[in-house]
């Protein structure tokens, strides 16, 4: 008796010192030390301009989520330099380098790249901004993302369309369909086919004009799309090609009743810097926030204090929200463990957000469903939200000035 | 679509083409001369794109003024390139000029990052956004100035090549290389001033491009492979060849956008070039070897 309890309390106790000798400095050491976070954003090359707005997200997030109680991270860098080899190549260097978790990249190619690597070696990658439908359709355990799919970017633009239009009482007969031909604009422009009948929608689309994303002149595009005789512009794009094509609307006199973009490039600060007057009247239709959350005015205050020049956008908010759901997860994870982390991103709830929506959560796919996406309006130089109704701080100009009467 | 939309479209098209085959005839030039393929061509370029907006953001000086100063700067740094750095390869094998020329070129995309970074940049005149209507034709105001200094600086090239000393004696550099030795000619100053002239060139026209497009450090690669499919199609060491070249290809490229795809145009441009390989080797207008 004495002995079997002598050797059973031994054997406990030996197997409960070994377990904390082994695992103790593990768990202090996740607790304490910073989560390692790779961030992948493509800070050279054709997407140089957001992948360096995205950054800004990276750059005030450590103070908010200090704020919020939550651990600051650590960041390791890598440019993609918009390229998906090079995008696929940095992910697995960082991952050597110790990145416990990925966060990127922007872009759905190079995203797609990110998210078979982080699959294969079996790290956390959480999806800041790409919309491809694919790269949650893999069956992945390793891939989050906090960003609307094309489908469902489509249908709310859709949606606030027909509400602006309806406001308006003026809406275009046709449009002409112009998209930059990468993963993300071709994913958009047959989510456009898939979802546009749904909408019973005002406007035919006359054609639709594929253009190259490293483009540096985009006459051609423009001459063609006039030639149309299209009403409206219907546009999926990215910053330069934005700007290239309002130069381009501007010098061959054409005014369509509205541009309405269905991605990035129109709202963002670069472009409403360097047209000024010209810049005003597209109407994006995007991913956004709720000025009204708590979250959202601390992000807004935060951008604000360091980029004065700077307005919040989607870059700085899903960047934002990328983190916030890394360093959540390592919280309640209490590990730096690649598969606790996938486990508590997998279990991520929080309500205390800044994107529009009832909040962060993620389906068994890894994709936040929930997301909603609102219709802004460039005005004087800044945004206003002009739709969906109840979360708008303006109302639509349609159609928009005319670029030779801007004086 | 309408008859005007392709006149609109190839006037554009042939304008670009000019400019293209201004920054060509440098190469063409250069190769024509010396018998050196420059691979860092485009990246030449970029360095005149670059000074042409720190001039204009800096003291508000139009590119098209300060086109010449800039062909200036570039003629000095091609000279220099050519005496300094490229002389010593000239009876070496054509893998080590490549190399030589390959690395030059990444150096000079890796120092324009360094010091610009990685955004695009523009000017913004108070013509940017300026076009003129001939009845149904509108013609964009920048490519039109841009199109015509092109016209300008190629005439005097062909102008001082036919008719000044200088050029005569680099043409007959060109011609006879040990005939021009035996009567005397300083040949390496020559193939510097020639190396000198081609950046010139490359110095002008990227000066007028940043009237028409945006300028990123890696936009060289892009435009030094643009020089070898124009002076190939035009014929590699012929003048007339780089800037006939030049319009085709621009022309090529802006036709194909408007009757095929937009984003498939440089496809075209590149089966023009497998064209003329495949029935005119030597080009256009080249000169086939004897």
């Amino acid at each position: 008796m004495s002995l079997s309890f002598r050797f059973g309390l031994s054997r406990r106790h030996l197997l409960a010192s070994a377990a904390a000798t082994v695992f103790a400095p593990a768990i202090v050491r996740a607790q304490g030390a910073a989560l390692k976070v790779g961030v992948l954003l493509p800070r050279s090359g054709a997407q140089a301009g957001i992948g360096q707005d995205c950054f800004r997200g990276v750059e005030v997030t450590n103070p908010i989520l200090k704020d919020l109680g939550l651990g600051e991270l650590q960041f390791l860098n890598a440019d993609t330099e918009t390229n998906v080899e090079v995008a696929r190549s940095r992910a697995e260097k960082l991952i050597a380098d110790g990145a416990q978790l990925l966060m990127g990249a922007f872009d759905s190619g190079q995203s797609s790249a990110i998210a078979q690597v982080a699959e294969q070696k079996g790290i956390p990658y959480v999806i800041n901004i790409a919309a491809a439908p694919d790269i949650t359709e893999q069956g992945y355990k390793f891939v989050f993302r906090n960003f609307p799919t094309a489908g469902m970017i489509l249908g709310d633009a859709f949606a606030n369309q027909k509400e602006i239009f309806a406001e308006a009482g003026s809406a275009p007969k046709s449009v002409v369909f112009m998209h930059v031909n990468d993963t993300f604009g071709t994913a958009m422009q047959k989510g456009i086919g898939a979802v546009m009948p749904k909408f019973n929608m005002p406007y035919e689309i006359k054609e639709t004009i594929a253009y190259d994303p490293t483009a540096r002149d985009l006459s051609v595009e423009i001459a063609k799309a006039k030639a149309t005789g299209a009403e409206a512009l219907l546009v999926v794009s990215r910053l330069n090609d934005a700007i290239l094509l309002t130069r381009e609307m501007v010098k061959q006199r054409w005014t369509p009743m509205g541009v309405l973009s269905m991605g990035p490039g129109w709202y963002e600060d670069q472009y409403l810097k360097t047209l000024g007057k010209l810049g005003d009247g597209p109407l994006s239709f995007v991913p956004w926030y709720d000025p009204n959350k708590k979250l959202s005015k601390a992000l807004e205050a935060a951008v604000a204090k360091k980029y004065p020049e700077i307005n919040l956008n989607t870059n700085h908010i899903y960047t934002f929200e990328a983190l916030l759901i890394a360093a959540d997860a390592y919280k309640r994870a209490g590990s730096a463990d690649p598969k606790a982390l996938a486990d508590a991103i997998r279990a991520t709830d929080i309500k205390d957000n800044v994107s529009t929506g009832p909040g962060i959560s993620f389906n068994a796919k890894g994709q936040n469903d929930k997301l909603k996406n609102a219709g802004i309006q460039n005005r004087g130089g800044k945004l206003v939200t002009v739709a969906p109704k109840g979360a708008t701080n303006a109302k639509a100009e349609f159609p928009m000035t005319p670029y030779d009467k801007r004086g | 679509m309408s008859a005007d939309i392709y006149l609109n479209v190839a006037v554009s098209g042939l304008l670009t083409g000019l400019v293209y085959g201004l920054m060509a005839l440098g190469l063409s030039v250069i190769f024509g001369v010396v018998r050196v393929v420059n691979f860092a061509h485009g990246e030449m370029m970029t360095i005149a794109m670059y000074l042409a907006i720190v001039l204009f953001q800096s003291f508000g000086l139009d590119p098209l003024v300060m086109m010449v100063p800039i062909a200036g700067v570039l003629f000095c740094f091609g000279y220099a390139m050519q005496a300094g750095l490229i002389n010593p390869f000239i009876n070496r094998p054509e893998h080590s000029q490549f190399i030589l020329l390959v690395a030059l070129a990444i150096i000079l995309v890796n120092v324009l990052l360094m010091i610009f970074g990685p955004d695009a940049r523009s000017v913004q005149t108070s013509y940017s956004y300026d076009s003129f209507a001939f009845g149904r034709l509108i013609v964009d105001a920048t490519k039109l100035y841009a199109g015509g200094a092109a016209i300008v600086v190629a005439a005097a090239l062909f102008a001082f090549f036919k008719f000044a000393d200088i050029g005569k004696a680099i043409r007959a550099c060109a011609d006879n290389y040990t005939g021009a030795l035996v009567v005397g000619l300083n040949v390496k100053h020559l193939y510097a001033l020639t190396f000198g002239l081609g950046a010139a060139c490359v110095g002008a026209a990227g000066s007028m491009l940043t009237l028409i497009i945006d300028v990123t450090p890696p936009l060289g690669p892009q435009y030094t492979l643009l020089a070898f499919v124009i002076v190939i199609t035009g014929g590699l060491g012929s003048m007339p060849g780089a800037l006939l070249g030049g319009v085709l290809i621009g022309m090529t490229e802006a036709l194909a956008g408007l009757l095929f795809t937009p984003s498939a145009k440089s496809m075209f441009a590149f089966a023009i070039l497998v064209l003329v390989l495949l029935f005119r080797p030597q080009g256009i207008l080249g000169k086939r070897a004897s």
